[in-house]
């Protein structure tokens, strides 16, 4: 089953991560490396990327055949996406265990989401 | 293998199997065996389109895996020679080759317990089943690398707990069979999923499951349970059609136009049960499959014989009891006792902590409730469903439901 492991942030949390000691941020992204390698070696990753800063958003409106482009994330959102794990796992257990694997989850900003399948299973 | 004859992929995904089974029993490394017949079944499709299929496919296929086999073998003891490490060559057996059904033994290889199951499904389709990993990869919608990581920790752990291809005895046979059947179930569920649009290049996983059990079954023709399988996947399949509607929605049971279902495969996934269920020791999988054909049987909902599901019901609880047996067994209640009835029923088996939260409880109610005329309430009921589902044709049509 897929389940797509969501890191959050906010602009709290990037003042804290810019405070962070050299070393432990190192450490952030091996973590985070070896996670992903870790998950590639079972058989369980499907994709993994970190997004560029929210600064670099495009919103993209189509009104009839306009399509319009704006800069910047949505206004009113506190908080954005930093990155995502697609994982396909045996059962939710095994999602949860990865997501508290993320090193991001010590913030309390990791969420987990099961997608949505195509399945039509009766039982 | 899209652009290659049907005719030439079908035999050749008949005979990788025995071609495997010929391999490893002759040079005794499984794991370097199996990358030796795909790369022999790759060099097949590329050739016999165009010089044709050879008069022996098989002695070709073991050939040109065997000529594989010595050229990575040549390769990686110059490597240990050249990195000064020694390792012995596996030793060919000697005397008469023994008597083996290989699809059977490969299939409890491959389905052996100390893999994970999604390494099972993936290392199945593949050796047993001929797939590339790339169409592997496609069917079970995940990147090619995901799954050539699970076949070849399959295969390592395989090696790692000194597993063998071998015939399993009648004891392991009953006691792994259980697993062997529950991984070709999945597969089967797997690719039971709406087609959104033609898929090209995408095996369909049904089918494959179909193919795989119809082979197990004869090597297996006296086990009840793996008739009871191939049936209930012939009697679910035959529905396909008829299942979702053109933007994509679920049409459950009770609404599909039975004009589109396959009688074909509903002949045959009857004439099993009518074979089976008199003889053999009683199954889940057996009494499934008399449920579903009760359901192919009938002409309409109402000519649905439902005391006789509702019966079934019972000995499926009796023999396998479970959460969703229960709930589904209430459906069945409400068609023959009356909803008022089955709603009682459905609050026992919702007090089943696996069913806690379950959308299936949800769906269930709403249905109920609204064969009582309860509108407002089933309204609530289908929502709170269509929240909880993890599929999207079932979700569009429980919003369906709560917004008509």
């Amino acid at each position: 089953m897929k389940y797509m492991i969501l890191i959050h942030s906010n602009p709290q949390f990037l003042e804290r991560w810019k405070a962070l000691p050299e070393e432990q941020r190192e450490r952030f992204g091996r973590d985070h490396r070896a996670l992903i390698a870790e998950l590639a070696d079972a058989g369980e990753l499907v994709a993994s990327e970190g997004l560029a800063d929210p600064a670099l958003a495009k919103r993209v409106t189509v009104a009839g055949d306009q399509t319009m482009i704006s800069d910047g994330p949505f206004a009113e959102a506190k908080e954005h996406l930093a990155g995502f794990f697609l994982v396909d796992c045996e059962a939710e257990d095994r999602a949860l265990a990865i997501a508290a694997r993320v090193p991001d989850a010590i913030w309390g900003l990791v969420e987990v989401r099961p997608v949505l399948d195509l399945s039509e299973r009766d039982m | 293998m899209s652009a290659v004859h049907p005719a030439i992929t079908d035999l050749l995904r008949e005979l990788a199997p025995r071609v495997l089974g010929v391999l490893v029993r002759r040079n005794g490394n499984f794991d370097d065996c199996e990358d030796a017949v795909q790369e022999a079944l790759l060099a097949a499709t590329v050739s016999w389109p165009v010089d044709g299929v050879p008069t022996n496919p098989t002695g070709w296929l073991i050939t040109t895996a065997s000529r594989r086999l010595v050229e990575t073998r040549r390769q990686d003891s110059a490597r240990r020679r050249r990195e000064g490490t020694y390792a012995l060559e596996p030793t060919a057996p000697s005397g008469a080759v023994p008597e083996v059904d290989d699809a059977l033994a490969l299939v409890f290889l491959c389905c052996r317990p100390e893999l994970s199951v999604p390494s099972q499904i993936a290392l199945t389709l593949r050796a047993l089943g001929g797939l590339t990993t790339a169409e592997v990869a496609r069917a079970l919608l995940i990147p090619e690398a995901t799954v050539g990581q699970r076949i070849s920790r399959a295969k390592a752990r395989i090696r790692d707990t000194g597993a063998k291809f071998m015939m399993p005895t009648a004891r392991e046979r009953d006691e792994r069979l259980p697993a062997v059947l529950h991984v070709l179930y999945l597969i089967f569920n797997e690719g039971y999923t709406a087609t959104s649009g033609e898929v090209l290049n995408r095996v369909e996983l049904t089918s494959e499951a179909i193919r795989l059990t119809r082979q197990l079954r004869e090597s297996l023709p006296d086990e009840g349970e793996v008739a009871g399988l191939l049936a209930l996947m012939l009697l679910t399949d035959a529905r396909r059609g008829a299942r979702t509607g053109p933007d994509g929605a679920l049409i459950p049971l009770a609404e599909q136009d039975r004009r589109q279902w396959d009688r074909a495969a509903i002949a045959e996934g009857v004439a099993i049960v009518e074979a089976t269920l008199p003889v053999a020791k009683p199954g889940p999988y057996q009494l499934q499959a008399a449920i579903a054909a009760v359901h192919d049987e009938a002409a309409d909902v109402d000519a649905t014989d439902w005391p006789q599901i509702l019966a079934l019901y019972d000995v499926l609880t009796a023999i396998a009891p479970g959460p969703m047996v229960a709930l589904n067994r209430t459906v069945a209640v409400a068609m023959v006792r009356g909803p008022a009835t089955a709603l009682a029923e459905l609050n026992d088996a919702a007090a089943d902590p696996a069913l806690s939260g379950h959308h299936r409880v949800d769906a269930v109610r709403a249905h109920l409730l609204d064969e009582l005329g309860e509108q407002d309430a089933a309204r609530e009921y289908y929502l709170r469903a269509a929240q909880r589902t993890r599929s999207l044709p079932e979700q569009r049509y429980l919003l369906a439901r709560a917004t008509r």
